[in-house]
């Protein structure tokens, strides 16, 4: 079994592509840098180079629409294992094939990137709908998220265009990496020590505004003050509401 | 900040919580200028309370002091209920705020009504305007208007509010009248009306101008209570039928009644929500406007009422099973749509998918088609199994309604048909 090993980043994939062409010889798995290859396998390792993956880029512009680009994009971000060989499948028959793929559901790949692609999307929604800012002492806000696939660079633009007038951090704490908003730009941020509980993911109180907790608590009472008893139902909750978001959910801390 | 101001937020969200119609949709309302907020397609839920609904607006009334005495509400004149009133300012602080923290997507407001329809009309459309002018807020705005507001009032809510909603409040106006007396038909058509009017000239202005204010481009929604009185489905679903043939009417939504004052014996004697009831109404409105269905083939003088027991997409199909077994790599996209067990987004797989080649069962169940309901009205060349046309309608009813060994959940508001 042949194995190409990259260092797990989207240009780095492109460049298996591009060296698979070239050598006329295809994977039958792609895996990051620290995995253990089983015994009597063959490997390749992959050098990213910037110049061949632009140019599997450019010709898979010239073979697949936009959205179906913008796809793979995402379903990589999913860092599901074994996604790598999939999304190499899929590139690889759109390149060869003489008509386009993209819609293609009886193929197996088309399919299972479709749905990885739901997978993707429906975490980053979560995450537009989950994140709940701290307002900070120094007037910014803070909220900390741990998703399953890593979706916060989709989410930018969103958090960006919405709240345009404030400072916020949203912090991936599975990745120990977040995304900053200082009024003009989004940049991403790493701290090596965050002081907030590890329980809820909420600074400790002198560290937030005076306000802070007062609304915190009022959108609990809201939330309650809403809830119609007569038609109490957790089991839909729990379906919209996936319980390992619940953590950090300010409405579900005592 | 006024400590009342927990007190207020929790008497006015407890007086606002039976309305369901809290969906923020529709409107594209983007943030230019570096304000607050942004507004886009289908707003976000961003909780789910314990009844498992979604929370995307702060759902609240301005006050809920009232000087009607409507049978089926909490605040009506004649309870001994605590009363609260905000000022402007406090509502509009508290959206922002939690606005701020993500917690929703805008404002739902709606009031008692105080003095007289416009006087409450008039605070309100005041916080919406405070929220879009002074705190340059671009989030969502959904204003209930006050039956019998002026057209004056509506046209400058129209400017603020994303949507504007008027409840018909019941299927019938024998209804209205008997449990609703200080309404009637008339002051809730009106304002019905003028935020038409004032969509469709905002519309066309737009065309003209493209700076011209934009008028509640969200458009108009409404609701009525179902089961409080003895109208049946059938004037329902035509009632509703009809007010979406309204051109800004965007969204009708049906509140099963849930029985609060018990001791008005105008009203039935419940002692749950029909909630099966509710949901059925409210698939057989995505049927009308989802899966090109008319209200009369969902309903009609034969069969006023509703199937309980099974979906109506189910309910047509097993009432017509001359229209099946349907050739799904053939049939027409409309036929395909029909199948039970099929949804519009896999109708729309199959259509697309079926031009590389014939479509198996395999790819059928791929494209997320319910095989174990649609394997009954379907053919694709390699299924050998019993159609309708060999089982006879009854047998599907039984073997789609035998009990299951998981409990599923009958009161879950679940729009779709299994597909
Ligand atoms: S007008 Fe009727 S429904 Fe509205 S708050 Fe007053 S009593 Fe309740």
């Amino acid at each position: 079994m042949l194995y190409f090993i990259y260092d797990k980043t989207f240009e780095g994939l492109l460049t298996c592509v591009f060296d698979a062409f070239f050598r006329k010889e295809f994977p039958q798995r792609i895996v990051g840098e620290n995995v253990q290859l089983p015994l009597f396998s063959e490997s390749f390792r992959v050098i990213t180079d910037d110049t061949k993956s632009e140019r599997v880029l450019n010709a898979l512009r010239k073979k697949i629409s936009k959205s179906a680009l913008q796809m793979l994009f995402v379903t990589y971000l999913s860092e599901l294992e074994g996604i790598e060989i999939v999304l190499f499948r899929y590139i690889q028959k759109a390149l060869t094939s003489e008509t386009c793929i993209e819609m293609n559901f009886a193929d197996a790949d088309v399919l299972e990137l479709s749905k990885v692609y739901k997978k993707v999307t429906r975490e980053e929604e979560n995450i537009r709908q989950f994140v709940r800012f701290q307002k900070t002492a120094d007037g910014m806000f803070f909220a900390v998220m741990e998703p399953v696939h890593n979706v916060l660079p989709l989410t930018a633009k969103f958090f960006k265009t919405r709240y345009a007038d404030q400072q916020w951090i949203i912090y991936d704490i599975r990745r120990k990496y977040g995304l900053f908003y200082d009024l003009n730009t989004v940049e991403t941020v790493h701290f090596e020590r965050l002081d907030i509980s590890p329980e809820t993911g909420k600074l400790s109180p002198e560290k937030l505004d005076e306000y802070e907790l007062a609304f915190q608590n009022m959108w609990k009472d809201y939330l309650k003050a809403v809830t119609i008893h007569q038609r109490r139902n957790l089991k839909l909750q729990k379906q919209h509401l996936p319980v390992r978001f619940w953590k950090y959910l300010t409405e579900k801390q005592s | 900040m006024n400590p009342r101001i927990f007190d207020k937020l929790k008497t006015l969200a407890e007086a606002a919580k039976f309305d369901v119609s809290c969906a923020s949709s529709g409107t594209t309302r983007e943030n230019l200028g570096k304000g607050l907020g942004s507004t886009s397609g289908w707003g976000i839920c961003h909780s789910f309370t314990e009844d498992g609904r979604c929370v995307s607006l702060l759902k609240i009334m301005l006050t809920n002091h009232c000087i009607y005495d409507c049978a089926y509400c909490a605040n009506r004149r004649s309870n001994d209920i605590p009363r609260s009133t905000f000022s402007v300012s406090e509502l509009v602080e508290l959206t922002i705020e939690f606005y701020r923290r993500n917690y929703i997507e805008g404002l739902f407001l709606s009031s008692g009504i105080v003095r007289n329809a416009d006087y409450t009309m008039e605070r309100m459309v005041r916080v919406a305007k405070d929220l879009r002018l002074v705190q340059r807020y671009n989030g969502y705005i959904h204003l209930k208007s006050i039956p019998g507001a002026s057209r004056e009032l509506i046209t400058e809510a129209g400017l603020y509010a994303d949507r504007l909603s008027c409840n018909i409040e019941m299927p019938s106006e024998e209804s209205l009248k008997l449990i609703a007396p200080d309404k009637n038909f008339q002051s809730i058509y009106r304002p019905m009306h003028y935020i038409q009017q004032g969509f469709l000239q905002g519309a066309e202005e737009k065309k003209k101008y493209r700076h011209a204010p934009r008028f509640a481009p969200a458009g108009q929604s409404t609701q009525m209570i179902i089961g409080a009185t003895p109208d049946d489905d059938r004037k329902i679903l035509t009632l509703a039928d009809s007010l979406y043939q309204r051109p800004a009417m965007k969204r009708v939504y049906y509140s099963g009644y849930i029985p609060i004052n018990t001791y008005d014996t105008r009203l039935p004697a419940l002692t749950a929500p029909p909630m099966v009831r509710e949901n059925r109404l409210y698939q057989a409105d995505w049927l009308m406007r989802f899966y090109q269905f008319k209200v009369d083939e969902i309903v009609d003088t034969a069969y006023p009422n509703l199937d309980l027991e099974i979906d109506p997409k189910l309910a047509w199909a097993l009432r017509h099973p001359e229209a099946f077994p349907v050739n799904i790599n053939t049939a027409d996209y409309e036929m395909i749509l029909r199948v039970p067990g099929i949804g519009v987004k896999s109708a729309q797989l199959i259509v697309s998918s079926r031009r590389y080649g014939r479509l198996t069962s395999e790819n059928l169940k791929k494209i997320g088609v319910v095989i174990k309901r649609a394997k009954f009205f379907i053919t694709c060349n390699e299924l050998p199994g019993l159609t309708v046309q060999e089982t006879g309608p009854e047998y599907i009813r039984k073997a789609l309604t035998a009990p299951k060994k998981k409990k599923t959940d009958d009161r879950q508001l679940v729009i779709d048909f299994n597909e």
